[in-house]
C-alpha cells in the first residue's frame, strides 16, 4: 500500500522540474519548503500501520524547519538584499529543463545499476538523485547567492530522501544534530548574503571573483 | 571527563557572548584555554601511562536512543588523543595570540593597506566566543564514536568558524567567507550521503553507524556500498581538508583571516577533517579494503603535492603561499596513511609537527602583517632589519616547514619516503622527492627575499615594536617542532605508535 508514497515521489520529481524552470525568486524559495515539507511527511506515509512516536516528532521537527523557518528566514534575506526579484540564470530556462531531464534519466539507469536494498517505494531512488543534481544544478547555473543557498537545502532534501530509500536509521539525537546544522547554515549564510547585500550592493557570486591566484587588478600588480 | 572538555569551552563561548568587558572576556578565552590544555593533558598522561580509555556512553538520554544499549556515542581512542592534544596545545597557543591581537586590534582597527580603505572589525564578543564554541566543535569531532555524529560536529566546525573568518569586516573577507561556507557544506553534504551509503552497508550485519559496530562487524559489510561510502566520504572530507582538487576555498580563507584564525583552521580544523577519513579507511581497512583506499589516498595525496607546487611558483601573497603550504601537507598526511605500514606512523608525526610548524608561522606572518601593513611578497624586503626577532623567527618557520633537519616534518617527510622505497613504488618516491625539492626550491626564494634584502622604508612608517605576545607562542611551537624531530618522548611515541594501529597500519 505504497500509492500514496508514490504519489509523493511523482510530486518530489515535479517539484525537481519546476525549480529549473521557476524565475520568481520568491516561487523558488516556496518550491524548495514545499518540497521540504512533502519529504519530511514520506516516511509518515511510506510506513504500513500506525508510525511511531519517534517518527511523529521528528517530521513536525522537519516540516516546521523546512516548510516556516527556513523560506522565512531566506524571504528576510532577500527582501533585506533588495535583490532583483528573479533568478538570474546563467544558462536559458530550456537548457536548465533539458539538464534536470538529462539527470533524471542517468539517477533511473544509475538507480537500476546500484546495487542497493530493495527499497519499498518505486523511484525513490532516482528521484533522490535527481534531487540532488537538482540542486548542483541551482548552485552552478544561478548566479545569486540566495539561489546558492536554495541548491544547498534542495541537495540537502535529496540526500533526506536517499536516506529514506536506504532504510538506515539513524539515532534521533543524529538526525537531530544534522537538522541542527542545516538550521544554522542557513541561518549563517542568511547573515552572510545580507552582508554581501551591504557590501558590494548586490549579491551576485559571478561578481565575488577578486580572490585568485593570478591577479590582474589592483591588488596583484 | 570527556563531557567536561566539550562543555568548558561551550559554556565558555556562551558566557563570552554575554560579557561586556572586554578584559574579563579576554581572560575567560585564556583561563578557558588554560583548562582545556590541563584536561587535555591529564587524558594523555592517563591514556599513555595506565592505557585508560575514557567513555561517555549514551545512556544520558535512553528515552531518545532505545535500539542499541550501550552504544558508545563519546569516546577516546589513542587518535582521538593524539587530535585532541594536537588542538588544544594549538588553541592554547592561540588564545595567546588572541589576547594581544584583540588588544591591539582594538586600539587600531584596520586599515587595509593593500588596497588603501579603512575597514571596521566584527565585535569582539561574537569573535571570542566562536573562537571558543570552535574549540568544543573541533573537541566534539575528536571524541565522536558514531560516524553521524562525526559528520555533525566537522559541520558545526564549518558554522563555527565562518564569522572567524569575517573578523575584518570588508570585501575580500566576504567573498572567501562565502566561498568557505558553501563549499564546504556542499562538500559536507556528500560527506553525509557517504554516510547514508556506509549505513546501508552494514544493514544485513546490523553493523549500525558506530565506529565499534562498524569495526566489529566489518568483515560482513557490503563491499560494493562501502566502496561508494568511502568515495564519497572522502570526497566530503577531504573538501574540508583541502586536499587538491576540492582545496579551491581554502587560500582564500586562509589568506583573508586573521592570523590566529589561520593558524587554527590549518593546524587543528584540517587534522580534524583528516580524522573523518581515517575513521572511515580504517573501517575499509578492517573489512580487507585497504588496497582499493590506499590507492586512491596515495593518488589525491600526490596530486595535491603537484598543485601546491604549481600554485606556490609565482605567488605574490604570502599567506596564500602558507596556504599552499597547508594544502602540500595535507597530501603528504594521504600519501602517508595510503602507503600504509610504518608509513602511517610518519603521518601521525607529520600531523603534529605541520600543525604546529604551520601555527607558528601563522602567527609570525600576523606579526609580518602588522609590520609591513602587505601581504605582497615583492613589498616585505629586508625584514630583519625592521623586526629582527620576526624575521629569524621567519626564517627559522621557513626551515622547519619545508623539513629541513632538525625538524619534525623532515623526519616524518623521510619515514615516509622510506616506506615508499621499500614497498618498491620507485616512480612514486621520486615524484613525491621531486615535489617536495620544488617546494622547497619555490618557498626558499619568498622567505630568503623576504627577510633579507634592502628594507625600504614607506612613506610615515614609524618604528615597529615586536609584539611579545604574539611571537612567544610561535616560538614555543618551533621549540616543539624541533624537539619532535631530535628527541621524541617515550610516551609521545607509544601515543604516535597506538595512533598508528588505530588506523591499521603495522609498525
Amino acid at each position: 500500500m505504497h500509492t500514496f508514497a508514490e504519489l509523493i515521489i511523482v510530486f518530489v520529481i515535479l517539484l525537481d522540474l519546476a525549480l529549473a524552470v521557476t524565475g520568481s525568486l520568491s516561487s523558488c524559495i516556496r518550491l524548495v519548503a514545499l518540497q521540504g515539507v512533502v519529504a519530511g511527511l514520506l516516511p509518515l506515509l511510506a510506513g504500513s500501520g500506525a508510525p511511531h512516536a519517534r517518527a511523529v516528532v521528528f517530521a513536525l521537527v522537519i516540516v516546521t524547519l523546512k516548510g516556516a523557518v527556513f523560506p522565512r528566514l531566506l524571504m528576510r534575506a532577500r527582501d533585506k538584499s533588495g535583490a532583483r526579484r528573479d533568478v538570474e540564470p546563467l544558462i536559458s530556462y530550456p537548457a536548465s529543463i533539458l539538464l534536470c531531464l538529462g539527470a533524471f534519466i542517468a539517477s533511473s539507469w544509475l538507480g537500476s545499476r546500484l546495487p542497493l536494498p530493495q527499497a519499498g517505494v518505486a523511484w525513490i531512488v532516482p528521484a533522490s538523485l535527481a534531487t540532488i543534481f537538482t540542486g548542483f544544478l541551482l548552485i552552478t547555473t544561478r548566479s545569486k547567492a540566495i539561489t546558492q543557498v536554495l541548491g544547498y537545502l534542495v541537495i540537502e532534501n535529496g540526500i533526506y530522501i536517499f536516506g529514506l530509500a536506504l532504510f538506515v536509521e539513524q539515532p534521533l539525537m543524529v538526525e537531530l544534530a544534522i537538522l541542527l546544522d542545516v538550521f544554522v547554515a542557513v541561518f549563517v549564510m542568511g547573515i552572510a548574503i545580507f552582508h554581501i547585500s551591504r557590501e558590494f550592493d548586490h549579491i551576485d557570486t559571478a561578481e565575488l571573483s577578486e580572490l585568485n591566484d593570478w591577479r590582474r587588478g589592483e591588488y596583484g600588480k | 571527563m570527556i563531557a567536561a572538555l566539550m562543555l568548558l569551552p561551550l559554556a565558555a563561548g556562551i558566557l563570552a557572548f554575554i560579557i561586556r568587558n572586554d578584559k574579563a572576556r579576554r581572560a575567560l578565552l585564556l583561563w578557558t584555554a588554560k583548562g582545556h590544555f590541563l584536561l587535555t593533558a591529564l587524558m594523555v598522561y592517563l591514556q599513555a601511562a595506565y592505557g585508560i580509555v575514557f567513555d561517555l556512553h549514551a545512556g544520558f538520554i535512553p528515552a531518545l536512543y532505545p535500539r542499541v544499549s550501550g552504544a558508545v556515542w563519546f569516546a577516546y581512542d589513542a587518535l582521538g588523543v593524539l587530535f585532541l592534544g594536537i588542538t588544544s596545545l594549538l588553541f592554547l597557543g592561540a588564545s595567546h595570540y588572541a589576547v594581544t591581537y584583540l588588544a591591539a586590534e582594538k586600539r587600531d582597527p584596520g586599515e587595509d593597506a593593500d588596497d588603501g580603505f579603512i575597514f571596521n572589525n566584527a565585535p569582539e564578543a561574537v569573535f571570542t566566543g566562536c573562537l571558543l564554541l570552535f574549540l568544543a566543535a573541533m573537541t566534539a569531532v575528536t571524541a565522536s564514536r558514531h560516524m553521524g555524529l562525526l559528520w555533525a560536529s566537522v559541520e558545526a566546525t564549518t558554522l563555527l568558524s565562518a564569522p572567524l573568518i569575517y573578523f575584518h569586516r570588508h570585501k575580500r573577507s566576504l567573498e572567501a567567507t562565502w566561498k568557505y561556507l558553501l563549499i564546504c557544506s556542499v562538500g559536507i553534504a556528500l560527506a553525509l550521503m557517504g554516510n547514508l551509503f556506509l549505513g546501508a552497508a552494514g544493514l544485513k550485519s546490523g553493523a549500525g553507524l558506530d565506529l565499534a559496530g562498524l569495526l566489529s562487524k566489518a568483515g560482513a559489510l557490503d563491499k560494493p556500498l562501502l566502496k561508494a561510502a568511502f568515495l564519497f566520504l572522502f570526497v566530503g572530507y577531504g573538501t574540508k581538508m583541502g586536499l587538491s582538487p576540492f582545496h579551491t576555498w581554502l587560500p582564500d580563507a586562509h589568506s583573508e583571516a586573521p592570523a590566529v584564525v589561520s593558524a587554527l583552521l590549518s593546524g587543528a580544523l584540517l587534522n580534524c577533517a583528516f580524522l573523518g577519513i581515517l575513521r572511515v579507511n580504517s573501517v575499509c581497512a578492517s573489512a580487507g579494503l585497504a588496497a582499493f583506499t590506499g590507492g586512491i589516498l596515495i593518488l589525491f595525496g600526490l596530486f595535491s603535492i603537484l598543485t601546491a607546487a604549481l600554485f606556490m611558483l609565482g605567488q605574490r601573497d604570502y599567506k596564500r603561499l602558507l596556504a599552499y603550504s597547508s594544502i602540500e601537507h595535507m597530501g603528504i598526511l594521504a600519501l602517508g596513511i595510503g602507503l600504509g605500514g610504518g608509513a602511517v606512523f610518519g603521518a601521525m608525526l607529520g600531523a603534529l609537527s605541520h600543525s604546529l610548524a604551520k601555527a607558528g608561522l601563522f602567527f609570525t606572518s600576523g606579526v609580518v602583517l602588522a609590520a609591513e601593513k602587505t601581504k605582497r611578497i615583492a613589498d616585505v624586503r629586508g625584514l630583519w632589519r625592521r623586526a629582527p626577532r620576526t624575521a629569524a623567527l621567519w626564517l627559522a618557520g621557513f626551515f622547519l616547514i619545508t623539513g629541513t633537519p632538525p625538524s619534525g616534518i623532515f623526519l616524518a617527510k623521510f619515514i615516509i619516503l622510506r616506506e615508499a622505497v621499500a614497498l618498491k613504488h620507485y616512480w612514486l618516491a621520486g615524484a613525491y622527492l621531486g615535489l617536495l625539492a620544488i617546494l622547497f626550491a619555490g618557498m626558499a626564494s619568498v622567505f630568503i627575499s623576504m627577510t633579507f634584502g634592502e628594507h625600504e622604508a614607506k612613506p610615515g612608517e614609524k618604528p615597529f615594536a615586536e609584539p611579545s605576545g604574539m611571537l612567544g607562542p610561535a616560538a614555543a611551537f618551533f621549540a616543539c617542532v624541533i624537539l619532535a624531530g631530535v628527541f621524541i618522548p617515550g610516551w609521545l611515541n607509544d601515543l604516535l605508535a597506538a595512533a598508528a594501529r588505530d588506523i591499521g597500519g603495522k609498525l
